[in-house]
């Protein structure tokens, strides 16, 4: 079952319309509707709030302020003191007149209806006190502006730095030193954050749209000073996250606050501009590219810095930018530090794939350029540099395809077809290019229970979500491998906060870990089964001799077996085993990545600048395909998102308020479905058996990795103009090619 | 205040005038499968078919719709609960993921199978060219489903599943 290609488990409830977000839920009695009021100001403190017209209007229950809603824990803070991080701490609102950033919640209208809710929020008349903020990052900041975070997400380091990069650019027969700039980018799931809470019995039970469970009940708790046992969460489906579910956001507080207060079922479904300023977006990026060569094309230096903004508030989160300079290729001298600037923005978070998503569009962009320095073929200037082990740790990799990936997706594109650079046809300029991409694999700790009933059906229960990856199909897929049940004998049910705890989805160690604490589940239920077989008083095969062992839905000793239902009948009506996993030694010992390498044609626009897209190919390496169909998926989703971060996404930033004036998906341009050409993908990978239970590595982030570099080394080849900006405007090119007289 | 939607007569009673078609169906019927993304005409999850063709019914309000046949997601499959040819198509081809566009996906491109039967050109179109859904380039397709956003990237799968659909159905 697991490796074969099956299809979404919930495929029928998703073409029907039948598939429970949270804010689709039926509620008893039926919800008020909450409207989220936003401060007008960048940063500074609520002087006045005048909520009386708005509380006039009819329909209207409450108007929610910092003046009529009990204390919370105050915002970046615990209920007991004990440490947390952005996703644990309490996120409080409307727990005083600061105003940290544009945007935040200054009220809540509830109401009876939306219509009254909405209308009545545009009669709060709310006075401000302005402070100065900084809202953007320039890169002339003075040093003592620039923090040096704790540590990187995923924990790496701020600075790592061996040998001596400026000796090596100052020695080596060729040297590049560059900037690029990727802006600031949204995460944009098609499903805004939305949250339905009800306040029963001194329990609150939120419907919630999430990537990870665990840590929003601790949030919650700790934003409201209660018992994590008093929080559920109920989040069956998510429609999408990438980032910005990974933790709780202003639907879920001021839907829970307005629920206890009022003592009946809110929702809090926020506006998609809201979702731009109440839920994170991934900061902007200035990036330092140093490289150093020999005339063979032999890297002797690589220097990868860069500077971000951070949020000035409450919690630190810095990406780590040259992730992929620290993991793909060998090199005598590395030199990697990030810097961050604090800011007054809306909250700054991991966005699909944080580090490798916006460092390989600098990394693999300068490689290119150093390509063309030495007149050497892009692809054969990554195939001499190849590490055969962590440049970063000199650790041993757990498998390292980055060559394979290479070659075979070179092969299967024609690369060697590549024609020489400024192709001009007509109108339109034509050009290839070509990126390689590294993600880091994790492993997290997680939980899962199966059960078998009376009837010889599975039930597998863990607080896992599916956010789009497909979590309920393989989930469904290693159960019925681990059981020998045919996949409509298992039932997955996730999404629950009182089932076992996993890491839920996120940094794609998802599949991984809830997938490999449910085969270890499956596994201890299997040595039960054979147990209770062999074992068991009133078994029919007591004694018996030979193997034990579960397979085509029955339990075997020997050639001997009997059904699931007979055995689960020896103890009664049920049957249950538990797994966990949680990362182990070779976490420790190994270095684990995935492995892409992307190639693309396109042509631009000699009139307009405009790029576009002809045609994509990605080959990936990522241990065992656990299902060929959601897995493809991931990866054409990727190399999606990503040809929007390389030719459309940016999220403007007024540097004077920090107001993001194109909160909406009208101005900022996702990629849509004319913009995407043909894709190709290959997945060319083996189990890995030092990477987790399954032998997977995670792919949610790999597809995105990488491709930009493509897309911008395509168009350096078709126009020569090399456009370091992110994104790749026609503005930009058309100004590059006018620069140099086309 | 009445609407029809799926085949069925719903009563709204004294519907607020400011009430949306997709806040009338989702808040005031409890009819949840259709999804509201951004509230503006700018990412098609709302969409739904009046009187056959397709609208974001988030810039429509409830009040103008009244006696027009309305059909959401929840309507495309035959009355047995057979699956509609793109419905299946869709499940075939994986062409969703997290699942919170296919409503306005599959309404979209279930009135572009009409439009082209109709011969309606889009912007692709050459000038008096026959339109035919054997023969509906994938570019068409691209061009006439690109008011339906998808951030988990399935586009590629939907033109497959539309692709195939139009196949079957000319």
């Amino acid at each position: 079952m697991i490796g074969k290609a099956t299809r979404r488990v919930d495929g029928p409830k998703k073409v029907r319309g039948a598939a429970p977000y949270a804010a689709d839920q039926a509620i008893e009695p039926t919800p008020y509707i909450g409207w989220i009021v936003e401060a007008t100001i960048g940063k500074g403190r609520v002087v006045s709030i005048d909520t009386a017209a708005a509380e006039r209007e009819p329909g209207v229950v409450r108007v929610l302020t910092h003046e009529n809603t009990p204390k919370q824990i105050p915002y970046g803070e615990t209920r007991d003191g004990s440490d947390a991080d952005r996703f644990t701490m309490s996120h409080a609102l409307l727990n005083g007149t600061e105003i940290r950033h544009p945007g935040q919640a200054v009220a809540l209208v509830v109401a009876g209806t939306l219509e009254a809710a909405r209308g009545a929020a545009l009669l709060v008349k709310v006075t401000y006190e302005t402070d100065d903020g900084r809202y953007v990052v320039t890169g002339e900041e003075p040093e003592d502006l620039l923090v040096v975070p704790d540590e990187l997400d995923g924990g790496q380091e701020p600075d790592v730095v061996k040998g001596d990069i400026d000796a090596a650019m100052a020695e080596a027969a060729h040297t590049l030193d560059v900037e690029y700039t990727t802006p600031s980018q949204i995460s944009a799931a098609m499903e805004p954050h939305a949250t339905i809470a009800v306040w029963a019995d001194g329990e609150l039970t939120l419907y919630l749209s999430i990537q990870v469970i665990g840590w929003a009940i601790t949030a919650l708790a700790n934003t409201f000073g209660l018992e994590k046992s008093q929080v559920r969460i109920l989040s069956p489906f998510t429609g999408g996250g990438f980032g910005s579910k990974l933790g709780v956001h202003g639907d879920a507080v001021l839907a829970s606050l307005a629920a206890m207060t009022l003592e009946h079922p809110v929702k809090v479904v926020q506006t998609r501009r809201s979702v731009f300023v109440n839920a994170p977006h991934r900061g902007s990026s200035i990036q330092r590219l140093r490289l150093a060569a020999d005339a063979e094309g032999k890297l002797l230096g690589v220097g990868h810095d860069s500077r971000m903004p951070m949020a000035s508030y409450g919690y630190e989160f810095a990406e780590p930018t040259a992730a992929g300079a620290r993991a793909s290729y060998e090199t005598p001298a590395l030199h990697t530090v990030h810097r961050v600037v604090k800011v007054d923005l809306p909250p700054i978070d991991s966005m699909r794939a944080p580090g490798e998503a916006i460092g390989s569009l600098a990394l693999e962009g300068a490689l290119d350029e150093l390509a063309h320095d030495l007149g050497l073929d892009p692809l054969e200037l990554r195939l001499r540099n190849l590490a055969d082990r962590e440049p970063q740790s000199g650790k041993p990799f757990a498998s390292n395809d980055l060559r394979r990936c290479l070659e075979k997706g070179a092969e299967a594109f024609g690369w060697t077809d590549r024609p020489e650079p400024r192709q001009r046809d007509g109108r339109w300029w034509r050009g290839w290019g070509m990126a390689a991409c590294t993600r880091v694999n994790m492993l997290m700790e997680g939980a899962a229970r199966i059960r078998l009933d009376a009837d010889g059906r599975a039930r597998a229960e863990l607080d896992m979500t599916d956010i789009g990856t497909g979590s309920y199909t393989i989930l469904t897929q290693i159960a019925a491998e681990g059981l020998g049940l045919p996949l409509e004998s298992v039932e997955v049910v996730l999404g629950d906060s009182r089932l076992p705890e996993t890491a839920g989805s996120g940094g794609s160690f998802g599949a991984a870990t809830a997938g490999g604490a449910l085969k270890n589940a499956t596994d201890n239920l299997c040595a039960r089964l054979v147990e209770l077989a062999r074992d068991h008083g009133d078994s029919p095969l007591r004694g018996a001799e030979g193997e034990g062992r579960v397979a085509e839905g029955r339990v075997w000793i020997g050639d001997r077996s009997l059904g699931f239902d007979e055995v689960v009948g020896l103890v009664g009506g049920e049957l249950s085993a538990e797994g966990s996993i949680a990362p182990g030694e070779n976490s420790e010992k190994y270095a684990q990545y995935a492995y892409g390498a992307h190639f693309v044609t396109l042509r631009v626009d000699g009139v307009t600048g405009e790029v576009r897209l002809e045609r994509a190919l990605g080959a990936f390496s990522f241990g065992r395909v656990l299902n060929p169909i959601t897995a493809r998926s991931q990866l054409i989703g990727g190399m999606t998102y990503g040809i929007g971060g390389a030719l459309t996404e940016a999220l403007h930033v007024d540097p004077r308020s920090g107001a993001f004036p194109n909160r909406d998906f009208a101005e900022y341009h996702l990629a849509v479905q004319r913009d995407v050409p043909p894709l190709e993908v290959h997945m060319l990978g083996e189990p890995d058996e030092k990477c987790g239970a399954l032998g997977s590595k995670g792919i949610g982030e790999l597809g995105l990795c990488g491709i930009g570099g493509a897309i911008a080394n395509a168009v350096f080849h078709a126009t020569g103009v090399r456009v370091r900006e992110m994104p790749i405007t026609p503005d930009k090119v058309l100004a590059g090619l006018m620069a140099q007289g086309d | 205040m009445k609407l029809q939607i799926d085949g069925q007569d719903h009563d709204l009673g004294d519907l607020d005038p400011r009430t949306t078609l997709l806040d009338a169906l989702r808040e005031r019927l409890g009819l949840m499968g259709t999804k509201k993304g951004c509230d503006h005409g700018q990412c098609g999850a709302c969409t739904v078919l009046v009187n056959g063709r397709r609208i974001n019914s988030c810039l429509a309000l409830a009040v103008m719709h009244e006696g027009d046949a309305i059909t959401t997601v929840a309507g495309l499959e035959a009355d047995d609960g057979t699956p509609s040819a793109l419905q299946e198509a869709f499940m075939e081809h994986d062409a969703f993921q997290c699942g919170y566009c296919t409503a306005g996906q599959l309404c979209s491109a279930t009135s572009l199978l009409r439009e082209v039967k109709r011969g309606e050109p889009s912007v692709l179109t050459p000038m008096g060219a026959e339109l035919s859904l054997s023969e509906l380039s994938d570019d068409e397709i691209r061009e006439r489903m690109s008011g339906n956003l998808c951030r988990c990237g399935a586009y590629a799968n939907i033109v497959a599943a539309v692709r195939q659909a139009a196949e079957a159905e000319s």
